[in-house]
């Protein structure tokens, strides 16, 4: 892995954030902008999954409890009580939090590790799945349709870009979050505990603090995707909110663009909306651009075992070798 | 007094692998723990760091007892240990390892990473700064052990066979380095099994066999010890000594 802690040019940053304001004039028809939409939505709950598992080194297969967690707070909230949708946003973040905090204090407090904390994740997210599924506040298995009230106050928009340009402004907060963790004593402290947990103990770091903090960001982002997919798609229901396929793509989009990196869900989520549109448009074939995109895992993993962001990388790198 | 070590048992199923010991460290000094293979000595340094719960005694630390407190606590109270086995962040640059160290003390960054670069230089890294550790040799690996721990400014060092594995002239840089640590303010409890190291660093001496301390002193109190001999060369070693002694005074 290229190191976590070299912060990005502050013009790379700026690079990438022109681009994505100025992609729906470019591409203004909203097939593009629902791609750019898209994009953008697997960067942001990517990075929930990155900042935990990339930075902290804490892989998770069921980080889709936060996003599940998230989406049905959120629409609990403005269905069940009447209130504000937007209000949902904060729910949502801090329900992602608590359900974060609540998994990482139970599992960290049993001293879980590695694949048994990927697995304990999974078994949380399963069971956050079925009592979504049983009880009344969340319509069980029929699950909640929002009603179509087309106003910026109702968070829905009646251009596409709304969605865009609300998804682009959480998905560069989430990024800049990312970039502070690369600059911070936070940061520092994540890579220690991801590198060595017995070393970074020896050296004062409060191993189990740490991680439960991480776990309450990581879960704060992803409640926070939850609360967005339900008020763009208008419907969830348990395996939508719950289904393991997202706590893949969560993982995918971090470990396809670049664990631990800044930019690497962004790159990942690019590439995976590209394949899921591209499929999508050739064939009906359900399900299809996963195993396209499970195939693209394979050989990036074979050639580029730390994501695409390398290929920038191993190039800056061997740069600077050059200069020396 | 730096540390008090009293009465410490540790205890492995059947195997008392700390039996009762007890031990102090002056401030500013440089004392060692030495002894047999498996006599116990980094068992004991991990009862003394946090890392194992004791079976019995208590370990003062700067007058604070520490028993018992979390790794974490007991590092930010002033006392870091390295690894006999290297544990660096393999992926992280040398750099970011000590910086790591260095954060403990200085949250904010550029004075972490300017304090990571004084202790590299103090170390000897400082052209080593941007490379991996993963890339090290072992002796940079230790050396890298030594400067994570120091950045972190311990009040106290403890030191698991630091010059393991290094050739001879590496060995007299790192003992330059550890007197010069000491003579900065830290005091310094290393296990070691270089003699000529521990001979010349230490001011004082601990020797542990089978989990019990058997000797203490200055090196040459220690090593004119007939139970440290036997210790390390075996039950009967010492009373040939002890007759070639007997004979120069007779004569």
């Amino acid at each position: 892995m290229t190191s976590t802690l070299k912060p990005v040019p502050w013009a790379l940053h700026a690079g990438v954030l022109a681009v994505a304001v100025a992609f729906p004039f470019v591409f203004p028809s909203s097939f593009m902008v629902n791609f750019g939409v898209m994009a953008l939505f697997y960067a942001f709950i990517g990075q929930s999954w990155n900042i935990s598992g990339g930075y902290a080194g804490q892989l998770s297969f069921g980080h889709v409890a936060f996003f599940g967690v998230g989406a049905y707070a959120a629409t609990i909230v403005q269905l069940r009580f009447g209130l504000s949708p937007w209000l949902g946003l904060p729910v949502a973040a801090l329900a992602g939090a608590l359900v974060g905090g609540v998994i990482a204090v139970l599992s960290f407090r049993a001293g879980l590790r590695g694949s048994y904390f990927a697995l304990i994740t999974l078994a949380f997210a399963e069971v956050l799945r079925i009592v979504s599924n049983s009880i009344g506040i969340t319509g069980g298995g029929l699950g909640m349709l929002i009603p179509l009230k087309v106003s910026s106050e109702n968070f829905q928009f009646a251009e596409r870009s709304g969605f865009y340009f609300l998804i682009l402004v959480m998905a560069a907060g989430s990024i800049a979050l990312a970039e502070w963790l690369g600059r911070s004593r936070f940061g520092a402290q994540l890579a220690a505990i991801r590198e060595n947990e017995d070393s970074a103990r020896a050296l004062g770091i409060n191993v189990f603090a740490e991680k439960v903090k991480v776990m309450l960001l990581s879960g704060t982002i992803g409640g926070m995707g939850g609360c967005f997919f339900a008020q763009y798609f208008l419907y969830i229901d348990p395996l939508i909110a719950f289904g393991a396929d997202k706590s893949v793509e969560m993982l995918l989009v971090s470990m396809i663009g670049g664990a631990g990196t800044v930019y690497g869900p962004l790159v990942g989520a690019v590439l995976l909306a590209l394949v899921s549109d591209v499929t999508r448009s050739l064939t009906q074939i359900q399900g299809l651009s996963l195993v396209l995109y499970g195939a693209l895992l394979v050989v990036i993993i074979a050639y580029l075992p730390n994501g695409l962001i390398d290929l920038f990388t191993r190039k800056r790198r061997r740069r600077d070798g050059a200069k020396k | 007094m730096m540390l008090q070590v009293a009465h410490l048992s540790k205890v492995f199923g059947g195997l008392r692998a700390v039996d009762d010991v007890s031990l102090d460290v002056e401030q500013g000094r440089i004392v060692a723990l030495i002894g047999p293979n498996g006599a116990g000595k980094t068992t004991l340094f991990a009862c003394i760091a946090g890392f194992l719960p004791l079976n019995a005694g208590r370990v003062h630390f700067m007058g604070q007892d520490i028993t018992g407190l979390p790794v974490h606590r007991i590092a930010r109270a002033g006392m870091v240990r390295t690894f006999q086995i290297t544990q660096p962040f393999a992926k992280l640059t040398v750099h970011e390892n000590i910086a790591v160290g260095a954060y403990q003390k200085y949250p904010d960054r550029a004075q972490s990473w300017e304090h990571a670069r004084m202790v590299a230089h103090q170390v000897g890294m400082e052209a080593l700064l941007e490379q991996p550790a993963a890339d090290l040799t072992v002796a940079g690996r230790k050396r890298l052990e030594l400067a994570r721990a120091l950045a972190t400014s311990p009040r106290l060092l403890l030191l698991d066979e630091v010059m393991a594995g290094l050739n001879p002239s590496e060995i007299l840089e790192i003992i330059a380095i550890i007197r010069k640590i000491r003579d900065g303010g830290v005091t310094v409890l290393l296990i070691e099994h270089v003699m000529h190291a521990v001979m010349s660093l230490s001011d004082h001496i601990h020797v542990l066999s089978y989990g019990k301390i058997i000797a203490q002193g200055s090196p040459q109190e220690v090593v004119s010890n007939p139970a440290v001999i036997e210790a390390y060369l075996g039950r009967g070693s010492a009373a040939p000594a002890a007759d070639v002694q007997a004979q120069v005074q007779h004569a």
